[in-house]
């Protein structure tokens, strides 16, 4: 496909290629051993990751469906308050969940070329459970934002 | 052959306006804790780094683990200075890299 025909892929085939991925997605099966992660060791990831800063509630939001009908696809979006300047910009943010076999999911590289600091994404989730977003700032800084999502079908009767 | 990567930017912008840049990509993201149906472990396999550069600089990096769902969907926002091309990495647990890329055009 060259840049020409890309340009000309409409809104309706975009959605359409997102609907059907949707369709083909299997289950998140866990084969034995200690299925999922614990609470706890989510906070030990968080501590890994930032070294021990201590993350402050505000400027981050965490969108995410309060009820997830399929766990396979969690729709999260994260925005942080942030003027995205030299001066002022996020530079990562991090998604981690609760109980999913491992607690990171995801994480962003963001700078001020980005404008805005919002992303999204999708996610799986083994189980209903609390899901975090993390915002590094350039300053040093941490904001967390949680979001707790129950899951009508987790991966696969889960 | 159907291209695995979707990019969708719009067709133009204003110099300094923010645009929303959205990208999806066809994987599997085997997790590595599936079975087959004959019992055996599934390997895993995923796309666990995405890239974006604009006019050379990488603007956007994605780190992805298995809890990320199959067929990794990401958006992002970016400053639009001047008129280039989006240059998109994606980078499978196999080592296989896969490219694609788009143009903006800033007037």
């Amino acid at each position: 496909m060259n840049d020409t025909s890309r340009m000309a892929v409409t809104r309706r085939r975009f959605i359409v290629a997102g609907g059907g991925a949707a369709v083909a997605l299997t289950c998140l099966t866990v084969t034995g051993g200690s299925a999922w992660a614990t609470p706890a060791e989510m906070e030990e990831a968080i501590n890994t990751l930032i070294g021990g800063v201590s993350p402050r509630a505000g400027r981050i939001r965490l969108k995410a469906p309060p009820i997830a009908e399929d766990g396979n696809v969690v729709p999260l979006t994260v925005s942080v308050d942030s003027a995205m300047t030299a001066e002022d910009h996020v530079r990562k943010i991090h998604i981690l969940t609760e109980e999913n076999p491992w607690p990171r999911a995801c994480t962003f590289l963001l700078g001020p070329q980005n404008g805005r600091a919002e992303v999204s994404t999708r996610v799986r989730l083994i189980k209903g459970q609390s899901v975090v977003a993390l915002a590094e700032m350039n300053d040093g800084s941490v904001y967390r934002a949680t979001a707790a999502i129950k899951v009508t079908v987790g991966g696969c009767g889960g | 052959m159907t291209s695995r990567s979707h990019i969708r930017i719009p067709s133009s912008a204003k110099a300094g306006e923010i645009i929303e840049v959205k990208t999806m990509f066809t994987h599997p993201m085997e997790t590595g804790l599936r079975k087959a149906s004959d019992g055996t472990a599934i390997p895993r396999d995923i796309i666990n780094r995405v890239e974006c550069t604009y006019l050379g600089q990488t603007v956007f990096v994605a780190e992805l683990q298995p809890a990320v769902s199959a067929n990794p969907y990401l958006t992002f926002f970016l400053r639009a200075t001047e008129s280039g091309r989006l240059d998109f990495t994606w980078i499978a647990d196999d080592g296989n890299v896969s490219r694609d890329s788009a143009e903006l055009t800033v007037a």
